[in-house]
């Protein structure tokens, strides 16, 4: 219990802090940060609309946008277990996102259940070659993987944007998108898995099952790391390779293995967006999932539940966003962006409040200086 | 007479790649200061988002570009203070700060330039003499082809001087000595009675000075307005030339023209060669991760970056 309140304290500080810096700037441009917060957080986590009647809106939308972020929490999580950070994510899901799609509009005559199976399929294969590169780079030439995670980035837009313009495109069409998936391929949305319980919930609304894919694939993440002793071999490997090797784990394997697991949960964004969303490849469609799963994971301390908590707060201002944006005169909805890159700030230098809580415990004599549980890690910080 | 034309096109081709590589040669050098001095700097894209807001901002308010100019210095410099804060003073992890700073600096010109003036992430469109003059070296009514590769912004002058200067600093002067040395072996610096966590806030506010220096250069030099997202991704291009230059001013240089001239081509190739555009853009990161897996082992980066030092 003792150990829940230290793991939740930091990060809870780190989004206070960044909320008083946001609301600071919002004063500053001349609106009023309160106004401004409640129209974010109601407008995200609210039941009843404007008018007072009840609405599935806002928390659809909140779960349809932390879905992505989800997938992309655990892939930066599970490598940082190893010891890596991967900041190729985003490379990773364009990539995985096309070849989801490819499969979508080209196998078109097998099966529903198998053809979006082997979607899926190609999305995690694809984002997980995509992600096995630098860590095969890392394992077999030392290369930086935070390096080649970022070129990749580039590489990878490149190489979608090639093949949907002059392979994928329909002629016509001035979008830079493909043609359309079968429908067999796609994944059901909420409103169609809630007709048959007599629930009304508005098809409009995007979320899918990719949502509870990316619950699942948090369970699984969780259960892999702590619970088989492949995800204990990654761990210790990236805990302290040089005891691992001792004991006789391959730590090279394991920066591969880690950075293909990894690409391929970033791959499950491609899911969510192909197979649940738009049924194509939109060319450009993250907004830097990515980036914000470094963030989502830091929040959420590398832990599953930890990270499906910071995907859902991260989503709830995506959601929130759009209406600070709509509703205001002057905040426009880039404050969220940058009210997670001040949380990611903050998280990084977590010291700063362990500092302050130590100094509060020494204030109050009668509870007693305790070590804290994370201090040594790989990292100093992350 | 066909001879000529290509002639022309090859010695515009100079032009171009000169004006392409300035950003990333400014970039690139104030990346080469923080890492030289032990501090990674994957934030340059969003101090060159700084100062190219910073820069077109300030300019459309006073109408001077010198002090937008200015202004885009300070804002480099006040971004390197926060990179240095929290990876010097309080030793977070220098990539998730420099990739936050990254995610910053994408917001704050956006949620500013609603403010001020009322746009969706852009600043007003300069006038002509609102933005950086260019010299006059030659003859404006001369050969067109000397006016486009002489006739620079002072921007471009500068960025070679800077190179050299920095050479030189490494190399010749106590100061670079210092930044070298907190960046190869803190401990024994530390010993030697340097204060290691100056010499690193020094370096990185260089590095957010140039950086946004070069930013500066991409929206009150090259063009007459801030965009949204402008740079484009320039920060990591200075990177990789960085890498690519094996962390010295000369090799750092070089690997900036190659890009900049790799940029210039696609530009003109577009729509006339056969090869893709993307595969064309893809070069700088491609040669990067070539590098960095070949002959990287031959010089390596220096040996204390990314690792936060603890006074004893």
């Amino acid at each position: 219990m003792k150990r829940l309140t230290g793991e939740l304290t930091y990060p809870f500080l780190a989004v206070l802090a960044a909320f008083l810096i946001g609301g600071l700037v919002v004063l500053l441009i001349g609106e009023n940060p309160l106004t401004v917060y409640w129209l974010l957080i109601s407008s995200a986590f609210g039941l009843y609309d404007a008018l007072g009647n009840f609405t599935w809106d806002n928390w659809g939308y909140t779960l349809f946008y932390a879905t992505p972020l989800i997938f992309t929490g655990l892939a930066v999580a599970l490598a940082f277990h190893c010891g890596l950070l991967n900041i190729g994510a985003e490379g990773q899901l364009y990539v995985a996102a096309l070849a989801a799609a490819w499969v979508g509009f080209t196998w078109t005559g097998l099966p529903g259940i198998l053809l979006t199976g082997l979607a899926i399929l190609a999305a995690m294969v694809a984002g997980g070659l995509w992600g096995a590169l630098p860590g095969w780079l890392k394992a077999r030439f030392g290369a930086h993987e935070v390096i080649n995670t970022i070129m990749l980035n580039f590489v990878a837009i490149g190489l979608v944007s090639y093949l949907t313009q002059n392979h994928f495109k329909i002629p016509s069409d001035p979008i830079m998108q493909t043609g359309m998936i079968d429908e067999k391929a796609a994944l059901p949305r909420l409103a169609h898995l809630l007709a048959p319980m007599g629930i009304d919930f508005p098809a409009r609304i995007p979320l899918n099952l990719s949502f509870f894919i990316a619950l699942i694939a948090a369970l699984l993440v969780w259960f892999f790391l702590r619970r088989t002793s492949w995800g204990y071999e990654l761990r210790a490997a990236g805990a302290n390779p040089a005891a691992a090797e001792y004991a006789g784990i391959s730590v090279r394997r394991q920066i591969v293995l880690a950075m293909a697991i990894s690409g391929a949960l970033a791959g499950l964004v491609g899911v969510n967006e192909v197979l649940g969303y738009r049924y194509r490849y939109y060319h450009d469609f993250s907004p830097g999932y990515g980036f914000a799963g470094i963030a989502v994971a830091l929040l959420g301390r590398n832990h599953p539940l930890g990270i499906v908590l910071a995907a859902i707060l991260f989503g709830a201002l995506n959601r929130g966003g759009l209406f600070v944006d709509i509703f205001t005169d002057r905040v426009s909805k880039d404050l969220v962006q940058v009210l997670q890159a001040i949380i990611i700030l903050f998280v990084a230098i977590e010291i700063l409040f362990r500092r302050g809580v130590v100094r509060l415990r020494r204030i109050m004599p009668q509870r007693a200086l305790s070590p804290s549980p994370n201090e040594s890690s790989g990292r100093p910080t992350l | 007479m066909i001879d000529t034309t290509a002639d022309l096109l090859n010695l515009t081709l100079i032009a171009s790649t000169l004006r392409l590589s300035t950003p990333l040669i400014l970039a690139a050098l104030g990346g080469l200061y923080a890492e030289r001095s032990g501090v990674i700097n994957i934030a340059l894209e969003g101090m060159m988002l700084a100062g190219a807001f910073s820069a077109a901002a300030t300019t459309a308010l006073t109408g001077n570009p010198w002090i937008g100019l200015l202004a885009a210095i300070l804002s480099g410099i006040l971004v390197g203070l926060i990179h240095a804060a929290a990876t010097v003073t309080w030793r977070a992890d220098q990539v998730v700060t420099g990739t936050a700073i990254n995610l910053l600096f994408l917001g704050v010109p956006a949620l500013l330039s609603g403010a001020l003036f009322d746009s969706t992430g852009a600043t007003p469109q300069l006038t002509r003499d609102q933005v950086l003059p260019d010299l006059k070296i030659v003859d404006p009514g001369g050969s067109q082809t000397l006016v486009s590769i002489f006739n620079q912004k002072p921007i471009v002058y500068l960025a070679f001087i800077l190179v050299a200067l920095t050479g030189y600093v490494l190399a010749r002067t106590r100061f670079g000595l210092r930044i070298r040395a907190v960046g190869e072996n803190p401990e024994a610096a530390d010993t030697a009675g340097l204060v290691v966590a100056r010499i690193r806030y020094t370096a990185v506010l260089i590095s957010g000075a140039l950086a946004a220096l070069g930013g500066a250069y991409l929206s009150i030099g090259q063009n007459s307005l801030f965009t949204r997202n402008m740079t484009a991704g320039r920060g990591f291009i200075a990177l990789a030339a960085l890498i690519f230059g094996k962390w010295s001013p000369t090799g750092t240089l070089l690997a900036c023209l190659l890009f900049g001239l790799a940029e210039a081509l696609s530009i003109r190739m577009q729509g006339t060669v056969n090869i893709p555009n993307q595969f064309i853009q893809m070069i700088p990161y491609v040669l990067t991760m070539v590098v960095l897996a070949g002959f990287i082992r031959r010089s390596s980066p220096p040996r204390a970056l990314g690792i936060a030092y603890i006074k004893e």
